[in-house]
């Protein structure tokens, strides 16, 4: 067994589990956070997607010896039972999501991405989602959506208007 | 997935040390990098390993260090951090824009450098179990097979093609690349890191067991150097190069005083097309020149029944990618 202690979503967390546990697992079965997916379990389709230490990472892909005294921020750190976080709430309003299985994911990609780059063109957007798997709905309605959250984020106004 | 041992060494020699340990014991033991590739192939059951050796607890690795005038960098560096290292990006720029064509952002930020040079090959034979070469078995099921991302050049017996566009790069820059193993260090030119099948079809590069890539050395770049790595994919992100170049031009004013092309996704390794550098050597580059060259570069090409496609592909991108570098404000 492994003993691994780690930061998640802000508190510290600690486990013993099998060396061949990934923080994926570590997270949903040891930490019950379910909202990061479980896909395709080898760094194609980017559902598991979470942030380390200021990264996008894909988390089937890391093992728990690798995230010791680590900083992994998950979908679950992002909202509160009162508040969602800007990119949800625009991810909502343009219905970004479809079946929702890839939202996780894309989701931490572009927080990420808007924590480096504030401001980001579309082609830049997209070169972000680059690695999470959407099959539903096209990315166009995402798009709009990390381009609205973008503005609230930098204290603007967001342009709400979907398109058609 | 196959449980194993995590292993955390402190320097490379304990890491080549545990993997002797392992062996003696009878056991296999794999090196780990960033594990992007490696977690892949041991959850598919193609590597079974009974102790992981853990090279990220190895500090130092992952840094780029000025040495002779030229770089060292170290095999644990993220591509990330690679592609966006402000030296790479100016001195080295074909090494750079390798890296940042690598896979997913999520891949990059923890695949390094070393795991993205000695990645296994992503043959669909391969990675799906069949008994093929690559797997310990006596055939490359590509040949009467779906061949249509497999080598135009330098196959037989086995077609795959070498999968990493930082290799493909390094062997462009002339890097020399630095090996660690049981009997202590050596320095290689990275063109002689390669292997081909038809020298040995179960391993894409020299590493015996227990030896591991810790560092690559690029030479200073000269005044007037200019490069560019160009990537072919069947979609828009996020896959290996069909067809790549690596194009390294030391230019004076006008006039191309050497060349470095190699190419990358046609061969089992990074393909070096010397007719193609002699035709560069000492010469203007006019649209006429680079299209004897993208001529050159696919001259002697086989291809197999479903990739003739890359025959033009890869003239093409020859042509353009040296043009376009030529023509470069």
């Amino acid at each position: 067994m492994v003993n691994v202690t780690l930061r998640v979503n802000g508190e510290t967390r600690s486990a013993s589990v099998p060396p061949e546990t990934t923080l994926l697992r570590l997270l949903r079965d040891q930490f019950n956070l379910t909202g990061s997916k479980l896909g395709c379990d080898v760094g194609d389709c980017g559902a598991c997607t979470v942030i380390v230490d200021g990264q996008p990472v894909n988390s089937c892909l890391m093992l728990v010896g690798q995230v010791e005294g680590r900083e992994v921020l998950t979908i679950e750190g992002l909202a509160n039972a009162d508040h969602l976080y800007p990119l949800q709430k625009l991810f909502e309003h343009f219905g970004s999501l479809q079946c929702g299985f890839c939202g996780p994911g894309v989701i931490m990609s572009a927080k990420a991405l808007l924590d480096e780059n504030p401001d980001p063109s579309t082609e830049e957007i997209r070169d972000a989602l680059g690695g999470n798997l959407c099959r539903c709905t096209g990315y166009t309605k995402m798009i709009e959506a990390i381009k609205g959250a973008s503005c609230i984020l930098r204290g603007e106004e967001a342009p709400l208007v979907k398109s058609a | 997935m196959k449980t194993f041992t995590n292993t955390n060494p402190n320097s490379l020699d304990q890491a080549v040390s545990l993997v002797q340990q392992a062996r003696t014991n009878g056991q296999t033991a794999s090196l780990v990098g960033g594990g992007s590739d490696l977690l892949a192939l041991v959850k598919d059951f193609i590597v079974k390993p009974d102790v992981l050796v853990n090279l990220k607890t190895i500090k130092g690795l992952d840094q780029v260090v000025p040495e002779a005038g030229g770089v060292h960098i170290g095999g644990l560096i993220t591509l990330d951090a690679l592609g966006s290292h402000p030296v790479i990006r100016s001195q080295y720029t074909v090494l750079a824009e390798a890296a940042e064509t690598v896979a997913t952002p999520q891949i990059r930020n923890v695949g390094t450098l070393g795991g993205n040079v000695c990645q296994r090959p992503w043959c669909w034979y391969f990675r799906n179990g069949f008994p093929c070469l690559k797997n310990g078995g006596s055939m490359c099921y590509s040949v009467g097979g779906e061949n249509q991302f497999h080598a135009i050049f330098g196959g037989g017996p086995s077609y795959i093609v070498h999968p990493s566009d930082t290799a493909t790069a390094l062997v462009a820059l002339g890097a020399k690349f630095r090996v660690v193993g049981p009997s202590g260090e050596r320095v290689v030119p990275g063109a002689d890191f390669f292997v081909l099948p038809r020298q040995d079809s179960t391993r894409e590069n020299i590493l015996a067991p227990g030896e591991l890539l810790s560092a690559v050395q690029l030479a200073p770049a000269p005044p007037g150097r200019r490069s560019t790595y160009n990537k072919v994919l069947d979609r828009e992100a996020w896959t290996h190069a069909v067809v790549s170049a690596a194009v390294v031009l030391d230019m004076d004013r006008e006039i191309c005083r050497s060349a470095s092309v190699v190419l990358g996704g046609v061969a089992p390794i990074p393909w070096r097309v010397p007719d193609a550098e002699r035709l560069l050597a000492g010469q203007r580059i006019t649209p006429a020149l680079a299209s004897k060259v993208g001529e050159a570069a696919v001259a002697g090409a086989q291809p197999l029944t479903k990739n003739a496609y890359k025959v033009p592909m890869t003239k093409a991108l020859v042509r353009r990618t040296v043009l376009a570098l030529a023509t470069r404000a």
